[in-house]
């Protein structure tokens, strides 16, 4: 609800313009690009994104500066927070498309080529020697035999280095609230290592998966699940990590206060969301 | 109530800025951006119009007379893209922004610079469909669904079709997380959730709908991009996937995207009859509770649209109750508008003949998705002309016809200038006659067997055709009355609209002066339940 008194409308900005102008550069060049290598799409994708980028630095410098100067009152940091907490819903909707994938393949689709249910005839017709199995690249063997990667070595690891990093925020979060300044530098920075950890390792299990397993992301409906899942989410922790960065020297510089620190906290539960889909992504992607 | 609406706070932006570039393009005034959603849609309605008006004329006789096939496929393509993207979902977010704050005593959106944001990246994505026309291989042709293998088997639009699906989702998800915020935490101090208007409600759960599954189209467009350029096998059986996965992800975005564009159609109509008929919405909290059920129906019928896929029998069956089941709380809508008008004391301005149209309309439209609804029946129905009929009745005489009604009834707050009353009734009724003439006669030929998204039938078609085709074009003429009764009232009528317009008109956006300030509700208003357009609901 409305707080009495008056409302915060905030002055005219460039940067929502700019940054449309930045992300059509972009997704125009990407489109040039992907249907011819040697077109202006391009360098047109990477100006693009370097708009986009320009456009975040602006308008986060002016956000910043305008809360630094106390111009956001009680009822903007609500929005703000609403703001934070539909977009997060809006990327689990996205992250549930393709596990809706992974689910609909191993239940169903993968099941009926080999053979299961009624009137099906893709099997009887086409590859009546395929059996159903998972993994698998289907009836066809797309990509060429593979193996995977076992949940148990870098995997597991990830997840205790997930884990951790959640832990060491918190703890971070606290000793901001708590105003002990030191430890929330220190622990802010472990947080940071960690996701750097993470994605170092994530790198390796890709080059370990390319180079001596066989499996790609060409390795039939078992590599395009494997690698889009786990590659939008390496593709967030590395944003997350971004983000982290960013909050640091933000506490370095001291922009926050124990009552004030919305930024802190958005990161926080961005960091949250990343690690909860990795919990689901390593249950089943790669255990089950 | 509200005496100090239009009270400026001490800032400096009390009026409009001079600068061109600064009021448009830098804009974090909810009723500039609002204007721009508006001209936008409306540019757009014509651009997908003028598609409609070439299918139209090629299929006036059987045979092949104007257009290529594959040119034909394209237009039918586009045709559904730039009036779903671009006409009726922009409509709806221009009145959201613009009646939405001043619906519930707020001074703008919760986030106006995204605000501005999420409309210019409209005309971008835009650009980068409408650009494909010009491509080796033209514009996208498998139509709006994307089917794979057939959509990823075309030329190079394909990737333009998908990058323009992320800007405008990007652009959508923007504008819905806004409403949302908006509506949750900037309304006006005594205005409950359960006071608010009906177009709020439907506005705020659309919202919800819009950020749920826009993402899940992204995804689905994600992987078709994926398995065109990169060698996924989501789609391809050979690999294990299966082209069917597509439809499901697909429907479980297109089917709540079909109640988006018809719910904030429901609450306006729910504004403008009790207006006209100048009694209180008749079970204001029974219209919010259909609503919210309606929502929640529309993410599991999905597979309604894919019963002749192969779907399991248990599945068939799942989908085809579930379906059924929506008609309740539809039903529960049109009862409530059909009993707020009786006994009433109404008057028939143009606002009102498009609502009325629309109870009626849009009910023939639900009544057809009914029989769709019946596997066996829709064995028959699907991919036929009957479907065309269906859709068109619920988004042509209900969704734009609900948006004419809203700009009619609204234009007067925006532009402080009365509309041509005379020639808005010309409008509608050539608008609700041809369009009659237009759809009604394609149920026959659907129910006869015509396909759809053919550019050439069987000689015994020619006849319902050729009727409809006159019908559409008739229609299409007569929506440049709409753009002259527009023009004409902004800038060039002599009456001026009152502060409340309409004789029986309650509610906040209605205490404000007419054309209502570029700044209002600065301070927040106080809250008279009895001048509520619901009336007071607590008892």
């Amino acid at each position: 609800m409305a707080q009495q008194g008056a409302y915060y409308v905030p002055h005219h900005s460039v940067w929502p313009i700019v940054g449309s102008v930045g992300l059509f550069t972009t997704m125009f060049g990407a489109a040039h690009w992907l249907n011819d290598a040697g077109s202006f799409g391009r360098p047109m994708f990477f100006i693009g994104l370097a708009i986009v980028i320009f456009t975040l630095f602006g308008w986060f410098n002016s956000v910043i500066r305008e809360s630094i100067k106390g111009s956001y009152n009680s009822q903007v940091d609500v929005s703000f927070r609403m703001g934070m907490m539909w977009f997060i819903f809006s990327e689990v909707m996205f992250f549930g498309a393709f596990f809706g994938a992974l689910f609909y393949t191993r239940m169903f689709s993968v099941p009926w080529l080999g053979g299961e249910g009624h009137g099906l005839f893709t099997h009887h017709y086409l590859w009546d020697q395929y059996a159903a199995a998972w993994p698998t690249n289907g009836p066809g063997d797309v990509g060429g035999s593979f193996s995977t990667v076992s949940p148990w070595g870098l995997p597991l690891l990830n997840t205790l280095i997930l884990l951790t990093s959640s832990v060491t925020i918190t703890i971070a979060h606290h000793a901001l609230r708590a105003g002990r300044r030191k430890q929330l530098l220190v622990f802010q920075a472990l947080t940071v290592l960690l996701g750097a950890t993470f994605l170092y390792f994530q790198a390796h299990e890709y080059m370990e998966a390319y180079e001596h397993l066989n499996l790609t992301l060409q390795s039939g409906v078992y590599g395009s699940t494997f690698f889009m899942l786990t590659g939008f989410h390496g593709l967030h922790v590395t944003l997350g990590t971004i983000m982290l960065i960013v909050i640091w020297f933000r506490c370095a510089k001291g922009h926050f206060n124990k009552e004030n620190h919305f930024g802190f906290e958005a990161v926080a539960w961005y960091w949250h969301f990343v690690d909860v889909v990795w919990l689901c992504l390593f249950l089943f992607v790669y255990i089950m | 109530m509200a005496h100090a609406a239009t009270q400026d706070h001490h800032d400096d932006h009390h009026e409009a800025p001079k600068s061109f570039f600064r009021r448009w393009f830098m804009s974090t005034n909810h009723k500039d951006i609002g204007t721009l959603y508006l001209i936008f849609a409306l540019l757009m309605f014509f651009i997908g119009g003028s598609m409609a008006m070439l299918i139209r004329a090629e299929l006036f006789e059987p045979g092949l007379q104007l257009v290529q096939p594959y040119f034909f496929n394209e237009l039918t393509t586009m045709h559904a893209l730039v009036m779903i993207f671009g006409a009726i979902m922009p409509a709806f977010v221009g009145l959201g922004n613009w009646m939405i704050p001043l619906m519930v005593g707020a001074p703008d959106m919760a986030l106006p610079r995204m605000n501005n944001m999420s409309f210019w990246l409209l005309p971008f994505a835009f650009t980068i469909l409408l650009s494909s026309f010009f491509l080796p291989g033209g514009a996208p042709a498998g139509g709006w669904t994307m089917y794979p293998p057939l959509s990823i088997q075309g030329g190079d639009s394909i990737a333009f079709l998908i990058f323009f699906v992320h800007v405008s989702g990007i652009s959508s998800i923007m504008g819905a997380i806004n409403i949302i915020a908006t509506i949750l935490n900037m309304r006006a101090p005594g205005m409950d959730l359960l006071k608010m208007p009906i177009f709020v409600w439907t506005w705020l759960i659309t919202a919800f709908l819009l950020i749920a599954v826009m993402p899940v189209l992204a995804g689905a467009v994600t992987m078709l991009l994926t398995d065109k350029y990169f060698g996924t096998s989501f789609f391809n059986a050979a690999g294990g996937g299966d082209p069917v996965l597509f439809q499901h992800v697909f429907w479980f975005f297109g089917h709540p995207e079909v109640y988006i564009m018809i719910l904030p159609a429901f609450g306006i109509i729910s504004e403008i009859i009790p207006t006209f008929s100048r009694k209180p919405l008749f079970g204001y909290k029974a219209m919010v509770y259909a609503t919210a059920s309606i929502a929640f129906l529309s993410f599991i019928v999905w597979a309604h649209h894919m019963f002749a896929v192969g779907l399991p029998l248990g599945a068939e069956l799942f989908f085809m109750y579930a379906t059924m089941l929506i008609a309740v709380p539809t039903g529960v809508k049109v009862f409530n508008w059909v009993t707020t008008m009786w006994k009433g004391s109404l008057t028939f301005e143009t606002p009102m003949l498009f609502a009325v149209a629309f109870v009626i309309l849009f009910t023939i439209g639900g009544f057809s998705g009914i029989m769709l609804a019946l596997v066996p029946a829709d064995f028959q129905y699907q991919d036929t002309y009957f479907v065309v009929a269906h859709f068109h009745y619920v988004l042509v005489t209900g969704a734009a016809f609900s948006i004419m009604a809203a700009v009619y009834y609204w234009l007067p707050k925006w532009s402080g200038n009365m509309y041509s009353e005379r020639w808005g009734k010309i409008h509608f009724w050539l608008s609700v006659i041809s369009v009659n003439v237009l759809f009604f006669p394609q149920h026959f030929l659907g129910l006869a067997g015509m396909p759809r998204r053919v550019p050439d039938y069987n000689v015994a078609f020619a006849d319902f055709n050729m009727i409809s085709s006159i019908g559409g074009f008739v229609f299409g003429a007569t929506q440049l009355i709409f753009v002259g009764v527009i023009i004409h009232c902004v800038f060039f009528a002599k009456k001026k609209a009152t502060d409340r317009v309409w004789e029986g008109s309650k509610g906040l956006e209605w205490t404000v002066p007419s054309p209502a300030p570029h700044h209002t509700f600065s301070v927040p208003p106080v809250i008279d339940d009895s001048q509520l357009a619901h009336g007071d609901v607590g008892h």
